[in-house]
């Protein structure tokens, strides 16, 4: 089995402009936020971005990376609304597919099968077909009946953040959810899985049945400890609720972003990572006073 | 005392009553406590997730998961949750930033949805919800602003847009003031009002017409009910947060 390991630094070019990518987890769970601070670093601009919506989707808002972003929803789950996200829709700046979640499943499932479509009753009668004039709808050929023919969603790239990966690009869940990972890789052409940790053997870090992503799917494999941060990582770590609220407080507000990506986001993932234990062992000392 | 909170969980709880064993779906701190009430008395058939990725053979603590305690009966990924909906074996009862009087329900955004002057949640399940099983709504707060001539946004499919809608099937809605249902003619109507409350008052509080015929009074939690809302499900009086007390 070949290596398809890559340091992060030498995943940067992986991303281009104008591509479309997928980005798995769900909200702000497991999202591989590492190779996310990758994409704000670069030059990489008018991408499409498929998302389960989380901070990685209002990040790239802010950076002015997105020209189009695919949805169902865009939440930071214990704070409901992505600021960035929030912002960037209120001032009109990003293009927009916001779908029904289910429609979202489906249009991938559709890019995974290599079908054009999928139908689904999901979106009939609501505004999602309004804001989305593309859809169409197509009649069951058996009964006549009608039902929403949603689009393929196919990627080029998609990023996908996992507990355990070995270098064969094969790639474990640890945590209680699956989320839509698999399916991400799927309807991709080229997939990266960033984990927590690589190993050789799979098996002796949990079930078979933990096995989500095949190396079948898989261009190259990441070793980003703590890269999901500040999502959750079960069972590895939960979401950083402080930090998160950091982030979201920020957001916010101009000056306070700024002082956030330069304390942050201007460095590269280790610098990042340090500043984060920096972050709370400050709070730490704050508390104890 | 009874509070308004504790006549809202109860009219939730009813919103239950019949579903069968189906995934009960709420959102909300009402709701949430409705259902577990529901699945305690009227329906134990009910089956119930902790709102990460497990069903659980006893309703979980408010607020809590599976990794507080409790037997877990199932699996539950998003994925699942998916499939259950397409398969109708389901019932969903969620929130509304706007309703208008066929049901129609927004919670996308404010405004132009191109250029909103609000950004809301998205519409999320909401149009997978309402073309595929029984979807009823909650209000904590009953007003012009949320119940309006045209919602900007239509998640939530309402009765005059669901004619090729084979599986629609909206509930009630209940609020802090009333419970409202549909008539024949697919509009909301006040069913009951809650304790305290007129008819007035809830159409004061309502951008369009509503019909009151026959409307009787919002029942009041029973000693069992009430033991099982403040001793059981919500120690903490987490519903008051979400239904002021109000003297």
């Amino acid at each position: 089995m070949g290596d398809k390991t890559v340091r992060l630094e030498e995943f940067a070019g992986v991303v281009e402009s104008g591509m479309t990518i997928g980005i798995g987890g769900w909200g702000s769970r497991r999202k591989p936020m590492a190779l996310v601070r990758e994409i704000l670093r670069s030059d990489v601009r008018d991408l499409t971005v498929v998302t389960f919506g989380g901070p990685d989707a209002g990040l790239l808002c802010a950076a002015g990376k997105v020209r189009r972003l695919v949805y169902g929803f865009v939440s930071l789950d214990s704070i409901p609304l992505d600021p960035h996200f929030r912002a960037a829709r209120e001032r009109g700046e990003i293009e927009t597919a916001e779908y029904d979640e289910g429609m979202v499943v489906t249009g991938l499932r559709a890019a995974a099968s290599r079908l054009s479509f999928l139908p689904t009753r999901a979106g009939l009668g609501s505004d999602v077909l309004t804001m989305n004039p593309d859809l169409r709808t197509v009649n069951s050929p058996y009964t006549g009946e009608e039902y929403v023919a949603m689009k393929a969603l196919p990627l080029d790239v998609a990023l996908i953040h996992l507990n355990r990966a070995d270098p064969a690009g094969n790639a474990q869940y640890l945590g209680p959810d699956p989320y839509f990972d698999d399916l991400f890789a799927r309807a991709a052409d080229r997939t990266y899985v960033s984990a927590e940790r690589v190993v050789p053997d799979l098996l002796a870090e949990g079930p078979a049945q933990t096995l989500l992503v095949s190396r079948i799917f898989v261009t190259g494999v990441i070793e980003t400890p703590n890269g999901a941060h500040f999502t959750s990582c079960a069972p590895d770590h939960p979401r950083d609720e402080a930090f998160q609220a950091h982030y979201a407080a920020s957001a916010k507000d101009p000056g306070a972003w700024e002082l956030f990506r330069k304390r942050f986001l201007d460095g590269d993932e280790r610098a990042y990572q340090r500043a984060v234990t920096d972050f709370h062992a400050e709070r730490a000392t704050e508390e104890a006073r | 005392m009874i509070t308004r909170a504790e006549v809202c969980a109860t009219a939730c709880a009813d919103a239950w009553q019949g579903a069968g064993e189906i995934l009960a779906h709420a959102v909300g701190v009402v709701p949430t406590i409705g259902v577990r009430l529901a699945r305690l008395t009227t329906s134990p058939e009910l089956v119930l997730s902790d709102g990460e990725a497990y069903l659980m053979s006893e309703p979980p603590p408010l607020g809590g998961t599976a990794a507080d305690g409790g037997v877990a009966e199932g699996w539950v990924p998003f994925r699942r949750i998916f499939d259950l909906v397409e398969s109708g074996r389901r019932q969903s009862m969620m929130g509304a930033s706007q309703l208008d009087r066929y049901g129609n329900q927004n919670i996308s955004a404010v405004g132009n949805w191109r250029k909103p002057t609000r950004q809301l949640i998205g519409v999320r399940g909401a149009p997978g919800n309402t073309a595929n099983h029984r979807t009823d709504y909650w209000v904590p707060r009953h007003s012009p602003k949320v119940f309006v001539e045209r919602v900007d946004v239509v998640c939530g499919v309402g009765n005059d847009r669901a004619s090729k809608l084979t599986f629609h099937h909206l509930g009630v809605v209940v609020t802090d003031l009333a419970v409202l249902d549909y008539g024949d003619d697919g509009r909301l109507r006040i069913r009951s009002v809650h304790p305290g409350v007129t008819v007035d008052d809830v159409r004061a509080a309502t951008g369009f017409p509503l019909d009151a015929t026959g409307v009787t009074a919002t029942r009041e939690p029973d000693p069992t009910e009430l033991r099982l809302i403040r001793e059981e499900i919500d120690p903490r009086g987490l519903r008051n947060r979400e239904v002021p007390v109000t003297p």
